[in-house]
């Protein structure tokens, strides 16, 4: 049993050693002047999209609900740490102060709207689980592309449609405007940063699943009778699995917005949903780690085939059906199962 | 002293009465059973007793609280636990993890002591361990523990079942056709794990078979269901000879 236990652990331990390999390599490249300015440009993004991809992983794979609003997640994220940060421009001048309180301003609200669109939403099963998902991203986006917030005075006041139903006085400023979103965030967020974020991301999904209520999260998803007949609150692990997973697409969000000098909520639509679940499911449903390398290398890939012009979206096309196959044909599965475990028998023995 | 006592329990799907004024009584210790012929109303009298179904009317009464018309998990902890017939496994996890499941209200520690892996959840851990492999061990499945509990062949898939019930430390255990799809000799060894199960935890079992083998071999007493009623009732070697209960099982 214990040798069962061990090889988790190293497998855990692999995925953080992979993020920070990342890490270091991109170090390594910088310094030795391999990176170009695309590639840089890249970084912030490539760490939201992995933490995007993990998290979301938590409900599609580890809860098994099929949910098309993470983008929805995100926004809530993104808008509240970016409000925050220019709300507090003078009361808390160090920006890395404002940013790291940003961040889990960000989580804590997408958390909140994870529980209230949970609760209902979560009543429902598979397709229609994913449908309603799909239209509360979209009433998110829609809010947030009308919604006009200023301040006065001290005072926050908010409005709809235009900026004039706002009634500033004149010392007043607007801070989120409708369809323009919040402009001149300042930028904070660092590849190292969005690497500690991938980390802690990481150390909270890995230490969920294997966890008491990780095993009762799953237990759900497998057999949601069996589970109830042994005591399990289907509601109460269900909506903290999506709430979780909500908090930390919050958090990306917050990445995300620091990152650009302009937020807007068109960004957040069902597409960048889409797109999150592509990184899902071709990474493996349930497969942590292979929710981070299919973000990965799908977020560089269109970049790198940049000078391939007319084959590019062919290449990609071919790439993801070679990762689908990859990771869903049973003998690909147990060949790269094979290769893992000839892996952790050498580290085990370099450890012993 | 009665751990079970069920009264004029019914419930009706439509105009089916599938059950239909319902009445048992089991001993602590005792190993019952309930028989009658394909769609007599077994399987529905479980759901009643485990909350999945709401009865229409009757009482429940487990160890002298009446708990008709509770929620699933009210009754689990209150101490019942069941198998089911179509077998009902957390199948992508491992056959551990299913026991731990079972273990999950008795052995707990709060998210916080997970994520972080503070000393309770290592503490905790190790006590789950031990215990779902004491309790794999008494069905001779140790040796599968690290499989997935979908990957087992089907004989086993029926005692992990068993295992898992008992990891919720019930008062009464119900067994839906634990046999159902074994051969003589896996049956037998069955038997011969229920009475075990019955002797060391001094369990309570109520078991739904058609295999009359089993059935004999190791039920103390019977209820004989049919079209939702109760057709004769008693200790099994009298209710086995019983003209009406031959009549109903040959007759059909
Ligand atoms: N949820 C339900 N809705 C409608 N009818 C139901 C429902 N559950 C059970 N029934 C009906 O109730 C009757 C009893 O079914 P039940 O499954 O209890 O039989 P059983 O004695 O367990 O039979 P078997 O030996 O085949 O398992 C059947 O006619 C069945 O169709
Ligand atoms: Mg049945």
């Amino acid at each position: 049993m214990n040798s069962v236990k061990r090889k988790k652990l190293i497998d855990n331990l692999f995925t953080y050693g992979l993020v920070v390999f990342c890490w270091i390599a991109v170090q390594a490249l910088s310094a030795t002047g391999h990176m170009t300015n695309q590639i840089n440009g890249l970084l912030v993004p490539i760490c939201m999209y992995v933490i995007l991809a993990v998290s979301l992983n938590l409900t599609v794979g580890i809860s098994g609900e099929l949910s098309l609003g993470h983008a929805g997640f995100m926004c809530v994220g993104a808008f509240s740490g970016s409000f925050f940060t220019k709300l507090m421009a003078e009361a808390i001048p160090s920006l890395q102060a404002r940013f790291i309180i940003a961040l889990v301003i960000g989580a804590l609200t997408a958390a909140f709207f994870g529980v209230i669109i949970g609760i209902p939403v979560l009543r429902l099963r598979g397709d229609y689980l994913a449908i309603v998902t799909l239209a509360f991203g979209e009433i998110i986006k829609n809010v947030m592309n009308v919604i006009y917030v200023g301040v006065d005075n001290g005072m926050l006041r908010i409005a709809m449609e235009k900026k004039a139903n706002l009634n500033l006085s004149e010392n007043g400023r607007v801070i989120i405007e409708g369809a323009m979103g919040i402009t001149k965030t300042p930028k904070a967020s660092t590849f190292t940063i969005g690497i500690v974020l991938v980390l802690i991301t990481l150390f909270i999904v890995q230490n969920l699943i294997n966890s008491r209520t990780g095993r009762a999260i799953m237990a759900i998803r497998d057999n949601r009778i069996a589970a109830e007949s042994v005591g399990l609150n289907i509601t109460k692990y269900k909506l903290l699995a999506f709430s979780v997973s909500a908090s930390l697409a919050g958090m990306a969000g917050v990445l995300y917005s620091h990152n650009l000098a302009s937020l807007a909520a068109e960004k957040f639509d069902y597409n960048m949903s889409i797109l999150i679940l592509v990184y899902v499911v071709l990474g493996g449903i349930g497969n942590i780690r292979g929710s981070i390398i299919s973000a990965i290398v799908l977020t560089l890939l269109p970049e790198l085939l940049r000078g391939m012009n007319n084959y590019r979206m062919l290449i990609y096309a071919i790439v993801l059906i070679i990762m689908m196959i990859a990771n869903s044909a049973p003998s690909a599965i147990a060949a790269r199962e094979r290769l893992l475990e000839k892996f952790q028998r050498k580290n085990t023995k370099e450890a012993a | 002293m009665n751990i079970l006592e069920v009264n004029r329990l019914s419930i009706a799907f439509g105009g089916l009465k599938a059950v239909d004024n319902f009445n048992i009584e089991i001993k602590k210790g005792q190993l019952y059973g309930l028989i009658g012929p394909n769609g007599a109303g077994k399987t529905t009298v479980f759901n009643l007793l485990t909350g999945v179904y709401k009865p229409d009317a009757g009482i429940i009464m487990l160890d002298g609280v009446n708990v008709a018309g509770k929620r699933t998990i009210s009754i689990c902890q209150a101490g019942i636990a069941r198998t089911f017939q179509n077998i009902r496994l957390f199948t992508e996890m491992s056959v551990l993890d299913n026991v731990k499941v079972g273990l999950h209200n008795h052995h707990r520690y709060g998210i916080a002591t997970g994520l972080f892996r503070l000393p309770g959840y290592f503490r905790a851990e190790k006590e789950m361990d031990e215990r779902a492999m004491e309790l794999l061990k008494v069905f001779d499945m140790e040796q599968y523990f690290d499989y997935k509990a979908a990957n087992l062949p089907y004989g086993q898939q029926r005692k992990l079942e068993i295992a898992r019930a008992l990891a919720t430390e019930p008062k009464l255990l119900l067994l839906d056709e634990p046999a159902a799809g074994m051969n003589p000799n896996e049956t037998t060894e069955l038997m011969e794990m229920i009475r075990f199960v019955r002797d060391t935890f001094d369990m309570t079992i109520l078991l739904i078979e058609h295999d009359m083998k089993l059935v004999s071999g190791i039920c103390e007493a019977l209820t004989v269901l049919n079209f939702g009623q109760v057709l004769c009732q008693g200790e099994t070697a009298e209710v086995l000879n019983d003209p009406e209960v031959i009549k109903a099982y040959l007759g059909e």
